[in-house]
């Protein structure tokens, strides 16, 4: 037998030694590029950075949406940039686990040296890095999650929100449930997060405690829900208002199908895309053995949007967002989430246009808190110094065939006990070059 | 080497601990953030992995269950560190990372108590289960809403001394940790303890006979190692800034055998080499690899570190069965001329 030759200290620490100078290369120093007056901006590219779940529970569908900003991002470089300077655009896959989110973000900033982190994916994922956004001063624009927490100016100044909070769609879900399904008996089904939990928030402020029969929860990470649909099904809901990714609406509705019961489903807006979800449903039933079609399993699926919708292909957004697409992505499904990656590109598009010719990170969050035009939404932005939150309100819809067909007025309303108010602002019209100039 | 350091093993070690301290600080000093960023999770697994070693390689015993053990000690940091504010933070700090090592031990010694009673296959198994089952707790019904479900519990990382950067702080406590580790199990392995871990390795029967009680030896190597592994999963807390199942796969287990078999069993040097290794691969090789292949699926980045440990194992098995510090020592033998006893 080999004796213990131990020279571990001294050997340990050589190794570690060897191997971070070996794997080291260039990127000791900390000299930045010369020149430049911010991390990230030369005089000809902008990079910036984004963790997005690629792979995972939260990947079929969201996937979608960073190539689809970056589509954009490319039909913007090729059409001039922005203020001369081309967008790069490095996005890393966390697999909406929380635990991979801190070390992508942490190799975004020291390794990329990102101008800024833009529409990084997921509640449980990015409340793990924003402390240490706020705390390294990286702007932290857009987050894709509607939860209420990106909005505290005076915690998280280089924060910002993008898509309607959880709160004032639930607000507005609810309003709609309660109104159209008086003295049903209905049953929430949400993500046991921030996510989840902002939803049933909303839907409190709305739908009379005693209508509620149940209210269940599930984890990312635990596929099995039967459990739950079956407290559903003892409770006899007549409708669940669900608060979940696409995989787990997609499961509740299987789940159901297999005990034979059939409850109208109200799906917030991110665990609704009609595409995604029968894409979902299909895969599922198939892995249990099963053949199903899809979309027939979700029609009626009551919902929200707060951008324009594909089936509607006469809006000047649709047609500039479905060019783009069909010369850079296509083999995506024009989707949902392919809109959604577009129009988060295009805001950041008119952030960078408005924080000027020489663009720094402090003039990046002063051109946000001064106010964005909605672009491709249909509501307003809440952006001011005194706010960081995103849109302000949502359209209720259903899935008709492949798509959500918005139905009535868009909505806009307040995280708090304020009332829910139609919005009749018209959208703006795009760009003819689909470009934002600053201005 | 003077007669006083081949004389005292402790003094050796010592020395060697101070002198490994200070080229380390210089390194950190003279890294980016990036590199310390990557350093500061080798240095991590470096404890888990030496721990680990010792109970493979020193005392004979198999362990796949490692990461259960970084679990405990990261969920203790971050549970304890919820409910105790302190004034002094690096007090806090040590006390929060002593208190994962003691936690982890307990359960080490719970497991131990069952490990001595199995042997080869059965104890592989029983600590595989282990290394399954005791992340997905935190999603279990009724402990989520304290163990913060797949979410995981936040962890704030310790402020560090003005004019450090945290960067560099993070890597200067898990590289302290990492040497403290080492100097720690090497003393031990050369100590009366270390020679009934190996006597029991090599001959059950024989360390019986000589009046030491096996099944102690083998409950105390388990302990020794869930320790390490508990300090590890605390350092862990601090780096990703929380306890959540997700940092503790299966697969972070396998990495760590795949780590200690690479460096060499029971090798401390070896623990560290290994320690680099999956590391990095994880980190960063995998994605270069991916890149350099044009293979632009997150997919096969994510599963590619898997497959190069099958295959790192695999050859170092055929080629070098006593991984890299065994390979280096045979080199050594060649060089100086003198035969391997």
């Amino acid at each position: 037998m080999r004796r213990g030759h131990i020279r571990l200290a001294a050997g340990g620490s050589m190794l570690l030694l060897l191997a971070a100078t070996a794997c080291g290369g260039s990127s000791s120093g900390g000299a930045s590029s010369g020149g430049s007056s911010a991390p990230g901006v030369t005089a000809t590219t902008v990079t910036i950075g984004s963790t997005q779940p690629l792979t995972g529970p939260a990947a079929p569908g969201y996937s979608e949406i960073s190539q689809a900003s970056d589509a954009y991002f490319k039909y913007i470089n090729e059409n001039g940039g922005i203020n001369g300077r081309t967008i790069t655009y490095k996005y890393l896959d966390d697999g909406y686990d929380p635990t991979k989110t801190v070390a992508q973000t942490k190799k975004l900033i020291t390794q990329d040296k990102v101008f800024a982190i833009f529409n990084a994916l997921g509640t449980p994922t990015h409340e793990k890095v924003i402390e240490f956004l706020n705390q390294q001063k990286v702007p932290d624009l857009f987050v894709a999650s509607g939860c209420q927490c990106w909005d505290d100016v005076s915690a998280h100044p280089e924060t910002f929100g993008w898509q309607p909070d959880y709160v004032i769609e639930g607000k507005i879900l609810g309003e709609y449930v309660k109104k159209n399904f008086a003295g049903k008996k209905i049953a929430y089904f949400y993500q046991d997060d921030d996510f989840g939990k902002d939803g049933v928030k909303g839907l409190d402020m709305e739908i009379p405690k005693s209508q509620v029969v149940a209210r269940e929860s599930y984890q990312t990470s635990n596929p099995d829900i039967a459990s739950q649909v079956q407290k559903f099904q003892s409770a006899k809901a007549d409708v669940i208002v669900s608060f979940s990714i696409p995989a787990f609406t997609a499961l509740l509705k299987l789940n159901a199908l297999k005990v034979k019961y059939d409850p109208t489903l109200a799906v917030s807006n991110v665990g609704s895309d009609p595409l995604t979800l029968s894409g979902l449903l299909e895969a599922f039933a198939k892995q249990g053995g099963s053949t199903v079609k899809g979309s027939d399993l979700i029609q009626g699926v009551i919902t929200d949007g707060y951008i324009a919708s594909p089936a509607d292909p006469t809006n000047s957004w649709i047609k500039l967002f479905q060019t783009i697409h069909d010369k850079y992505i296509p083999k995506l499904p024009f989707d949902g989430n392919v809109l959604y990656g577009m129009a988060a590109g295009y805001t950041f598009a008119q952030a960078l246009a408005a924080a000027g010719a020489n663009p720094t990170r402090d003039s990046l969050v002063k051109a946000v808190e001064a106010g964005l035009d909605q672009g491709p939404g249909l509501v307003p932005f809440r952006f001011s110094t005194s706010s960081h939150a995103g849109f302000t309100g949502v359209q209720i819809g259903v899935i008709k065939g492949t798509a959500v067909k918005l139905t009535g007025s868009p909505a806009t309303t307040d995280d708090g006990n304020g009332p829910i108010t139609a919005f009749d602002g018209t959208q703006p019209e795009a760009p003819a070059n689909g470009i934002p100039t600053s201005g | 080497m003077p007669a006083i350091l081949e004389r005292s093993t402790l003094l050796r070690h010592t020395l060697f601990a101070l002198v490994g301290i200070g080229v380390l600080l210089l390194l950190i000093h003279n890294l980016g953030d990036y590199r310390n960023s990557q350093l500061a999770p080798i240095a991590y697994t470096v404890c888990a992995a030496a721990g680990l070693t010792m109970l493979v390689g020193q005392s004979g015993q198999i362990s796949l269950g490692h990461g259960a053990f970084m679990a405990v000690g990261a969920y203790t940091f971050a549970l304890l560190q919820a409910k105790w504010t302190s004034s002094h933070p690096n007090v806090q700090l040590v006390g929060l990372l002593a208190a994962g090592v003691v936690v982890a031990a307990v359960f080490g010694a719970v497991v131990g108590v069952a490990a001595a009673r199995l042997r080869g296959p059965y104890l592989a198994g029983a600590t595989l289960a282990l290394a399954l089952g005791l992340p997905s707790l935190a999603s279990y019904e009724k402990l989520s809403d304290h163990l913060g479900g797949s979410t995981g519990l936040n962890v704030t990382s310790p402020n560090p001394p003005t004019g450090v950067n945290a960067y560099r702080w993070q890597s200067i406590i898990c590289c302290v940790s990492a040497v403290l580790v080492l100097w720690f199990l090497s003393n031990l392995s050369r100590s009366r303890v270390g020679r009934s871990f190996r006597a029991v390795r090599d001959d059950e029967v024989a360390a019986a006979l000589c009046g030491l009680s096996v099944a102690r030896v083998q409950v105390l190597a388990f302990v020794v190692s869930a320790g390490c592994a508990g300090l590890a999963g605390g350092l862990l807390a601090i780096i990703n800034l929380t306890a959540g199942p997700g940092a503790f796969p299966l697969s972070l287990s396998l990495s760590l055998l795949a780590a200690i078999v690479f460096g060499g069993l029971g090798s401390m040097a070896g623990a560290a080499y290994g320690s680099v290794l999956v590391v990095m691969l994880n980190l960063s090789w995998a994605q270069t690899l991916t890149d350099k292949l044009s293979i632009h699926s997150a997919k096969v980045a994510n599963n590619m570190p898997l497959m190069i440990y099958g295959v790192v194992l695999a050859v170092a098995m055929l080629a070098a069965p006593y991984g890299v510090q065994g390979a280096l020592h045979r080199l050594r033998m060649l060089a100086t001329g003198t035969r391997k006893s």
